[in-house]
C-alpha cells in the first residue's frame, strides 16, 4: 500500500470524498460518511493506529473535526476532515453540532471525543460515555470555541 | 473484524454531593477567617494584659511562642507545576531549609505553612482550599512564582485562577518564573520575620516593606 494506491482506492469507493495527494493524505469526508470512511480506512487501507482527533472552529464556516489514522506497517498516514454546522453562538440557535462517533471503530477515540465535546461542544452520536473529561462537571460553555470570550468569569475563583 | 462492545456507562461523580464537602462549606461560611481569632483566648489574654504588670507576661509569652513557631515551620509539600522543582531543590541538601528548622512534610494536618508552588486551576482551587482548611491554626501561606501570584503567563487562560490569593490568604509572595531556590529562601526568611511579629488578633501581619 502506497499513498497513490490509497488515493485511488478511496476514489473508487467513495464518490463524495475529496483527496489531496501528499503525505499525509488529506481526506475531506462528508459528515454522513464519517464513520463508514473510518471503518473503510481501518479495514481496507490498514490504518489501524488511531493517532488523534481534534477540531477547528472556523466561525461562520462551521466546526471541522480532524482525525489522523496511520497504517504503521506501510508508513501511510491519513488526515481525515469533516465539516459540521457552526457552533450555536455563531449560528444563533441552541442546536449543538453533531457528528458520528468513531468509538465503535477505534476505541482510542473515546477520550479524544470527550475532550472534543468538552472544548468545542460537538455532540458525538453513539458515543458510550459523552461527558466532560478535563473541565469540571459544572462548567458553563466550551472554552476553545472562538466565541468564548477571554477572561470569562468563573465565580468564586475567577 | 470484530468490533468490541461499547464500554458501559459509569455515572459521573457529582462533586457537591459528598457529605464532608458540604460540612466543610458550612464551616467555611460560619468562620471565614479560620481559628485565628479565638474569643476565649483573646478575653483571657486581655484580662492578663490589663492586670497590673500583666503586660510583661503576655508580651514575653507572645515572644516565646512566636520564637517557637518561627523556629519550626513545617511546610506542607504542595507542588503544582514547575515551581515545585525549585521548591524541591530548596528542600534538598544544597539549599537545605532544614537549617531554618523547616521540615517538608507530606501531610497538611501536621504542617503550618503551605507553599503554593505553581499554577492554580479552577478545578484545583477547591482542593487547595480544603487542604488549607485541614492545616491546624495558626497557619501561613507562601505564594511561589508568577502563576500563584497573579496567574502569570496563563492569566488570560480560561481555566486559571488569577492569583492564589483569590482562594486562600497569602502572607508572602515570591516573584519569579520560576523563582530560584535563593528567592524562595528569601521569602521564607521574610515569613519568619512575619511570624516573629504574629499577634493572635484575627488580622494578618502587615506586608514586609523592604523586599530585595
Amino acid at each position: 500500500m502506497t499513498y497513490e494506491q490509497a488515493a485511488s482506492t478511496i476514489a473508487e469507493r467513495f464518490s463524495g470524498v475529496t483527496v489531496e495527494t501528499g503525505a499525509p493524505l488529506i481526506v475531506s469526508v462528508p459528515v454522513d460518511q464519517w464513520r463508514a470512511f473510518a471503518q473503510f480506512a481501518k479495514e481496507s487501507l490498514g490504518c489501524r493506529f488511531f493517532n488523534f482527533l481534534s477540531a477547528v472552529d472556523w466561525k461562520d464556516g462551521g466546526l471541522e473535526v480532524v482525525a489522523v489514522v496511520d497504517n504503521l506497517d506501510d508508513n501511510v498516514s491519513l488526515r481525515l476532515k469533516t465539516r459540521l454546522a457552526p457552533s450555536p453562538a455563531e449560528a444563533g440557535h441552541d442546536e449543538a453540532p453533531r457528528c458520528a462517533s468513531l468509538v465503535p471503530v477505534f476505541r482510542g477515540a473515546n477520550w479524544m471525543e470527550r475532550e472534543c465535546y468538552d472544548m468545542f461542544g460537538i455532540v458525538f452520536e453513539d458515543h458510550p460515555d459523552l461527558r466532560r473529561i478535563l473541565l469540571g462537571d459544572d462548567w458553563q460553555g466550551h472554552p476553545l470555541l472562538k466565541s468564548y470570550a477571554v477572561d470569562t468569569p468563573h465565580p468564586p475563583y475567577r | 473484524m470484530a468490533v468490541k462492545a461499547p464500554i458501559p456507562e459509569v455515572p459521573a461523580p457529582v462533586w457537591r454531593s459528598f457529605k464532608d464537602l458540604q460540612e466543610f462549606e458550612a464551616l467555611r461560611q460560619q468562620r471565614p477567617e479560620g481559628d485565628k481569632h479565638s474569643a476565649t483566648f483573646e478575653s483571657l489574654t486581655e484580662g492578663i494584659h490589663q492586670f497590673p504588670g500583666g503586660f510583661v507576661v503576655t508580651t514575653l509569652a507572645d515572644t516565646f511562642f512566636n520564637w517557637a513557631r518561627k523556629s519550626s515551620v513545617w511546610p506542607v509539600t504542595f507542588g503544582l507545576a514547575c515551581c515545585a522543582i525549585e521548591m524541591m531543590a530548596t528542600f534538598a541538601s544544597r539549599f537545605d531549609v532544614e537549617r531554618l528548622g523547616m521540615v517538608p512534610w507530606a501531610s497538611p494536618r501536621h504542617s503550618d505553612l503551605m507553599i503554593v508552588s505553581g499554577t492554580v486551576t479552577i478545578k484545583m482551587a477547591p482542593m487547595l482550599e480544603r487542604i488549607y482548611a485541614q492545616m491546624p491554626d495558626p497557619k501561613w501561606a507562601v505564594s511561589m512564582g508568577s502563576c500563584a501570584n497573579s496567574g502569570g503567563p496563563f492569566r488570560h487562560g480560561y481555566h486559571v485562577v488569577k492569583g492564589v490569593d483569590r482562594v486562600i490568604p497569602v502572607d508572602v509572595y515570591v516573584p519569579g518564573c520560576p523563582p530560584p531556590p535563593e528567592s524562595l529562601l528569601n521569602g521564607l526568611l521574610l515569613l519568619q520575620e512575619q511570624i516573629a511579629h504574629f499577634r493572635r488578633t484575627g488580622q494578618r501581619a502587615a506586608p514586609n516593606e523592604k523586599v530585595d
